[in-house]
């Protein structure tokens, strides 16, 4: 049970409105009407979309698919892998596993916030950096590792991690 | 086909390691026809710590290379095409040569892992080919009930690899004896262990072995409805297992009627999981299934009798099931024979943090935690001194050194107050902290617990500021004594095994730790230079050439001195980052 979320959740009631296109969700909620246990890939589905889960998704699911409202923000602050607030275009998972932290990965977040500007589970200003810890990506021989994107990243050092960002920034400013 | 092959090795952590461009250098050098050779891929064969790995076949003698580039696999394949020789020095195993990387394999025994690394499992030929799906053949053809499948399986002695090490044909019992026309059977593969990656690389290496199992279990306990819990985290475990499962559809052996078996039905979906350490818990996996928060209910009534959708059901590990097709097909005596009393076969570990050789292993039950670290796993990296073990994880505890001749078996690892667990071995050297540790594992449980025992989910909490004030050099007189009893009530007062087991990684470093306990509370001091806030640094001045790359470095300026003359850290105003150490190119700064 993480209890930063709930903070999440005052801040999405502050910013009602954010603009979706919630027609996208129409065919997610179309194969999975009526069939029994469908929740989380409902919601698995509706983040794979829009990156978190918007206020108005909420209404709409529950709408749909007959859910109390309560129990989806009860399943949604449950589990870790939902987000209630928008992310950036590229989500950098620091890994935090066993054994990454005797590897030191606490150094890696601490470079990743110094470089970026944020604190864990915050977005950059421009929107193209998301920082987030996570509690293991399978990679553990390769401690430190991170992942970004579909990308995972081993044998992190303070070098080879600025590197990375530094070569994602550019090729992001290349294709302005 | 030319004579030679070149199969890539592609699980998550080879291509972490850049395994995929290698692949891809592969296939442009095939297409553009500079080396006349064939490619294929494969997934991990364990040695994680020589990825990205290139196993080259050439006139049917094998040679596996690791640390290879886009450059290197160049120089192999020169030599192979030209000389059908092999390039020496990057060969890391080999029958045909000797290589400072043997003993990585003396004395393993892959039954769980036998095709992981070896055939390309996205092509489910290739585990045909190696006598995959013999099993289930062996099952119509012989007309096996399911009493003799459960009878095999009772004998070969196999227990729970996920943690419980419960008997596993007796479960399969249960299951059976519970009348219903639905039953389930589902594959655990949450493996919430942070530091544990053994049933990953089984779904990524060979998915059809854990199908195959699933396939069995079924059989036997009558089920006709499957599912494959997985961690969200592993995308291409879930991409491999989704292909496995449409090949084996297509060849019936999932289907109806399986394997002309008159009423035999059985298909089997994955359910993605949402990232909760506790639904690796029986009763909280089937909440989860079921589209609810993943909270664990008191037991009785066990899965076995009432368990998804209120039906019997069956739940056991990935690796548990990749070793059933294998104890079918070549009989429980076979597997017997390795181990010890009680604890028959072989365990996967997932060997990491401080060692030389970190990868997969998979060695006989009996072996003993010295020979693991230091034969297989070739010491401690750089040299340091090897300090202790942990095993399983949230749930287990140190071994310390002193023991490491304990062996592997679940009775003598609980022995020492840690537990088998799924497999996660972590190896700690003199710079590790112990009390950290324990921290780290407390900050896991405590995020982790589902919050409905108030012991669980506020214990953990309490143990957790203490242990944190501890590293922070706050630490007081009586806390090591509060941790203690903190632990007793978390035992008594938690509903599942979470909380549970929550105390073990405090209560194993307090038992052989004490002293650095003691040290942080006392002496404030961190004995394995550790805990930032309890360290000291200083500048020797022999050692100082005046170059203020520290003072330059430093966030709070608390370094001071002129250009070429010695530099002064101002002790009151340091915050111990530890930048101006890790700045500084002469060693003049000290830390203790
Ligand atoms: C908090 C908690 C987490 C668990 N996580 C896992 C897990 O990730 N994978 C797993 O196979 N078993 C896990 N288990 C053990 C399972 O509850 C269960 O015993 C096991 O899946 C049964 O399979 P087996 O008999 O084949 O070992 C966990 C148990 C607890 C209490
Ligand atoms: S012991 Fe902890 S995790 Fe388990 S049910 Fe109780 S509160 Fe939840
Ligand atoms: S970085 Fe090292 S050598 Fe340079 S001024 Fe600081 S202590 Fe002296
Ligand atoms: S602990 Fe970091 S990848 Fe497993």
């Amino acid at each position: 049970m993480r209890v930063k979320r709930i903070e999440q959740i005052r801040d999405l009631k502050q910013q009602a409105g954010d603009e979706i296109n919630i027609e996208l969700l129409q065919p997610l909620l179309e194969k999975y009407k009526g069939k029994k246990g469908s929740l989380i890939p409902v919601l698995q589905g509706t983040q794979d979309i829009y990156g978190y889960i918007p206020e108005q998704a909420f209404l709409e699911i529950s709408k749909k698919l007959g859910y109390k409202l309560s129990s989806l923000y009860g399943v949604v602050t449950f589990y870790a892998q939902f987000r209630l607030n928008p992310v950036g275009k590229h989500i950098i998972k620091v890994c935090h596993g066993t054994a990454c932290h005797v590897q030191n990965a606490k150094k890696i977040t601490e470079i990743l916030q110094d470089t970026l500007k944020v604190s864990d589970g915050e977005t950059t200003e421009d929107k193209l950096f998301t920082l987030e810890s996570v509690a293991c990506l399978g990679c553990c021989s390769l401690a430190p590792v991170m992942m970004i994107g579909d990308e995972t990243y081993g044998k992190l050092t303070e070098k080879s991690t600025k590197k990375i960002i530094r070569e994602i920034k550019n090729s992001e400013k290349q294709k302005k | 086909m030319s004579r030679i092959k070149a199969i890539v090795g592609l699980g998550s952590c080879g291509i972490a390691a850049g395994a995929g461009k290698v692949y891809d250098k592969l296939n442009e050098l095939i297409k553009t026809e500079k080396y006349k050779v064939s490619a294929d891929k494969t997934s991990c064969i364990g040695m994680c710590y020589k990825e990205p790995l290139v196993e080259i076949i050439d006139n049917d003698k094998s040679y596996l290379y690791g640390g290879v580039t886009e450059s290197i696999l160049e120089e192999i394949l020169e030599k192979h095409t030209k000389e059908h020789k092999p390039v020496e020095k990057y060969v890391v195993h080999s029958e045909y040569t000797e290589t400072e990387e043997d003993v990585f394999w003396e004395g393993q025994v892959k039954i769980a892992l036998r095709h992981c690394g070896i055939i390309n499992p996205e092509v489910i030929e290739e585990y045909e080919a190696k006598g995959g799906y013999n099993a289930l053949k062996k099952i119509a053809e012989r007309k096996m009930s399911y009493d003799e499948v459960i009878e095999e399986i009772l004998d070969s002695g196999l227990r729970g690899r996920g943690g419980g090490g419960f008997p596993t044909g007796l479960k399969w019992k249960f299951a059976r004896q519970n009348e219903s026309d639905e039953k389930y059977i589902i594959c655990n593969a949450d493996e919430g262990d942070p530091g544990a990656f053994m049933d990953r690389s089984l779904l990524e290496g060979d998915p059809h072995a854990v199908i195959e199992g699933m396939i069995i279990a079924a059989y036997a306990i009558g089920a006709n409805s499957g599912v494959i819990y997985c961690r969200a985290e592993y995308p291409l475990a879930i991409v491999r297992l989704n292909i496995a499962l449409q090949q084996a559809r297509k060849k019936g052996y999932l289907g109806k009627n399986i394997m002309g078996i008159d009423g035999f039905n059985l298909d089997i979906y994955i359910k993605e999981g949402a990232g909760a350490f506790v639904c690796g818990e029986e009763t909280a996996l089937i909440a989860s299934v079921e589209g609810e928060r993943g909270m664990p209910r008191k037991r009785p009534p066990f899965p076995a009798a009432s368990g998804l959708w209120k039906k019997p059901t069956n739940i056991n590990n990935v690796e548990t099931l990749a070793n059933i097709p294998w104890i079918i097909d070549k009989g429980a005596e076979e597997y017997a024979k390795y181990g010890t009393e009680k604890s028959k076969g072989t365990k996967v570990f997932a060997l990491t943090g401080k060692i030389n050789r970190g990868g997969l292993v998979e060695v006989p039950m009996g072996m003993t935690i010295h020979d693991i670290v230091f034969k297989l796993g070739g010491g401690i990296q750089d040299g340091k001194k090897f300090k202790a073990v942990q095993l399983g994880g949230p749930s287990g505890g140190c071994i310390p050194a002193s023991l490491d001749d304990t062996i592997v078996d679940y009775d003598s690892v609980n022995a020492t107050g840690a537990i088998m667990g799924s497999g996660g071995m972590v190896v700690m050297d003199e710079t590790t902290c112990m009390v950290d540790m324990a921290r780290f594992f407390l900050d896991f449980t405590q995020k982790e617990s589902c919050g409905k025992c108030t012991f669980c989910r506020v214990g953990t909490k309490r143990m957790l500021e203490i242990l944190t004030r501890i590293t922070e050099g706050e630490g007081k007189e009586g806390d090591i004594e509060k941790l203690e009893e903190l632990s007793i009530q978390i035992k008594e007062g938690s509903l599942c095994g979470l909380g549970q087991t929550a105390p073990n990684p405090v209560l194993t470093t307090i038992k052989y730790f004490r002293h650095e306990y003691e040290a942080h509370i006392k002496e404030k001091r961190c004995p394995a230079k550790n805990c930032a806030k309890l360290l000291t640094y200083e500048i020797i001045p022999d050692m100082c050439t005046g170059c203020t790359v520290c003072a330059v470095n430093c966030p709070v300026d608390a370094i001071d001195g002129e250009r070429k003359e010695i530099h002064f850290i101002r002790q009151d105003d340091c915050i111990n980052c530890g930048m101006c150490f890790s700045k500084c190119n002469f060693n003049a700064i000290k830390v203790y």
